[in-house]
């Protein structure tokens, strides 16, 4: 069964027709038509999405996660486990892995993600994809890990955020998040971070710390959740649409104000509807971009990416 | 050096002769409560204090010259209400935004030092606030003195979206450097620190002393309920509450900031005439 968004029940509906009429003899011309139909409703659907609309589709229940993506992008994955001190997080997956390039070659990278899980089960053992601190650390542990044998980093982030729990609290959650904001500055290997899906505040940037910073198409980034905000604005989680607005939180705001580099696009409808494709264009971005990298020194990868930071942010002197 | 207890708010101490203790409601004479830092006689409870007030606290008499001044905010999402909130903060507290820094001496060492004054919508961390700590950083690394920062805050400013987030990102990045020149940075962090200064440049001292019984995290507590629905226990999130597990250095009352980051810069930093006379002595009877 195919999940529809609310704004997409007038497609919902063609595809239903479309479905019922194919299984008769003698409405191929009709079917045909609708097909047609369907594909320029689509067109004027999705490029007239609102910033709500884009965070539902960031949040598609079908949406590829993390290892979808491995899956589809990389040959010879090595997942790794743990932090080396306290418990190996499940919202956080990485290991080795290889990204071919052409028949003769490929690129060896260290790939990290946060994962979200499907079903209500995976979900809980995935803890909604929200990362405690051992989730942090064992993503810093494997980045150090790609420089100690010069690999290339690739992160891909979707996570509401930080897990907010006594443990996480407990444990450093922000002593966490802080250092890997410090250490992926200096880290001297590339660092490409793509957000995927949710780019959730402080728990994303901690995965995030790029040369390059890429975006889906359909992808979100923000310091605080619409609804969080809604709350905060107007003491109703109910105005998350609204917030949605004010916080300028999608693919497209965030390149026009410099902040990512790159949107990579997704399949009509959003990259649920064809994981193949949407692995497709993020495994050409990632090999672009690597290659736009390759030929910088450890010390040049390093002053870009802090430089990179070090510009943001907007202010005036009076 | 600005006045600052002439503008109080419901958030800082209020005016009047006496006042009332958040911490045990005991009625204090005002004169007494400013003789001892604006700390509780009765309960030792830290009223929240301005930024200035923490340059007078910690650095040398007349010592402290201020940079970057005028440093204001843009409205990058051009966020409702968001001018309005702003010239009300620089009107209620005077500062043009949430963090000042600059230079000055504390028992005659130099070192650059910033503090943060949470009366400014909330400590709130936008670009100005992050550019500010980003050049305090960079100013120590420069220099090669010290970095002292104060830190109180509510975390990342909302209305500056993801700005506000890149901040995290670009303080932290600046105390790499800061610490690959061997530079010590010592952060006090006060009542209450969280969220996004929590998991920036607030975590990231070599050494990290908390005012007593101050809030620090990540999440807020009510975040943290509605998640796992149920109450919070005592004391959770509080200095001691975090060096009990092992995220700050010390609890230091307010009294001891001072005589504290002046002990612990006379040992990491200002050794090198007394340290180089013991090397000579070394190397002479290693000779002999």
């Amino acid at each position: 069964m195919k999940q529809y968004l609310d704004f997409e029940s007038p497609i919902a509906e063609l595809e239903k027709r479309v479905e019922e009429l194919s299984v008769i003899a003698g409405y191929e011309e009709e079917v045909n038509k609708l097909k047609s139909q369907i594909e320029k409703l689509k067109t004027r659907i999705y490029s007239n999405l609102t910033p709500w609309q884009k965070v539902l589709l960031a949040r598609h229940p079908a949406r590829p996660y993390a290892l979808d993506y491995i899956n589809l992008i990389t040959t010879d994955f090595v997942e790794l486990s743990g932090d080396r001190y306290f418990a190996d997080d499940k919202a956080v997956v990485g290991g080795l892995a290889k990204i071919s390039v052409s028949d003769s070659k490929y690129l060896s990278v260290v790939i990290i993600g946060t994962q979200k899980g499907r079903e209500t089960k995976e979900k809980i053992f995935r803890n909604f994809g929200m990362p405690h601190p051992e989730g942090y650390r064992k993503a810093l542990r494997l980045m150090k890990l790609a420089e100690k044998f010069n690999l290339p980093v690739v992160t891909l982030v979707d996570t509401p955020g930080a897990y907010p729990g006594v443990g996480a609290e407990e444990r450093g959650q922000a002593e966490a998040i802080a250092k890997n904001l410090r250490e992926m500055a200096k880290l001297e290997v590339p660092i490409i971070a793509i957000i995927t899906g949710e780019g959730g505040s402080g728990g994303a940037l901690a995965l995030a710390v790029g040369n390059r910073i890429l975006m889906m198409e359909y992808a979100i980034y923000s310091v605080i959740s619409p609804e969080g905000c809604a709350s905060i604005l107007w003491r109703d989680p109910e105005k998350a649409p609204e917030a949605a607005e004010a916080l300028k939180l999608t693919a497209q705001d965030l390149y026009q104000f410099g902040i990512i580099d790159e949107i990579i696009p997704e399949p009509l409808g959003g990259a649920h509807h064809d994981y193949h494709l949407a692995a497709q264009y993020i495994k050409n971005s990632i090999i672009k971009n690597l290659s736009e990298l390759q030929n910088l020194s450890p010390e040049e990868l390093v002053n870009q990416r802090i430089e990179k930071f070090r510009s943001f942010g907007i202010y005036f002197e009076v | 050096m600005k006045e600052n207890s002439k503008t109080p708010s419901k958030m800082e101490i209020p005016k009047g002769l006496w006042l009332r203790c958040d911490g045990c409601g005991e009625i204090l004479y005002r004169k007494s409560l400013e003789q001892n830092l604006f700390v509780c006689m009765r309960c030792g409870y830290h009223f929240r204090i301005s930024a200035t007030k923490y340059v007078e606290l910690i650095l040398d008499n007349e010592s402290f010259e201020e940079f970057d001044k005028n440093f204001v905010s843009g409205n990058p999402l051009n966020f409702p209400n968001y001018k309005e909130k702003l010239e009300e903060a620089q009107k209620k507290t005077g500062y043009k935004e949430a963090f000042i820094y600059g230079r000055g001496r504390i028992n005659n060492i130099a070192v650059i030092f910033g503090a943060m004054d949470f009366n400014f919508m909330g400590g709130s961390m936008g670009s100005v606030v992050g550019e500010k700590v980003a050049r305090a950083i960079r100013k120590a690394y420069t220099d090669r003195v010290p970095l002292i920062i104060v830190a109180t805050s509510g975390g990342a400013r909302m209305q500056e979206g993801i700005f506000s987030l890149m901040q995290l990102a670009k303080t932290a990045a600046e105390l790499a450097l800061l610490a690959s020149a061997k530079i010590p940075y010592i952060v006090v962090v006060t009542n209450p620190t969280m969220a996004g200064v929590m998991a920036s440049y607030a975590s990231l001292g070599d050494i990290i002393i908390a005012e007593p019984k101050a809030l620090l995290g990540f999440a807020g507590a009510r975040v943290i309920e509605g998640t796992i629905g149920e109450k919070l226990p005592e004391g959770f999130q509080t200095a001691e509450f975090l060096l009990a597990h092992g995220f700050v250095d010390l609890v230091v009352p307010r009294k001891q900031l001072r005589p504290t980051i002046s002990k612990i810069l006379d040992i990491v930093w200002n050794k090198k005439e007394s340290q180089s006379l013991e090397t000579e002595k070394l190397n002479y009877k290693i000779e002999e």
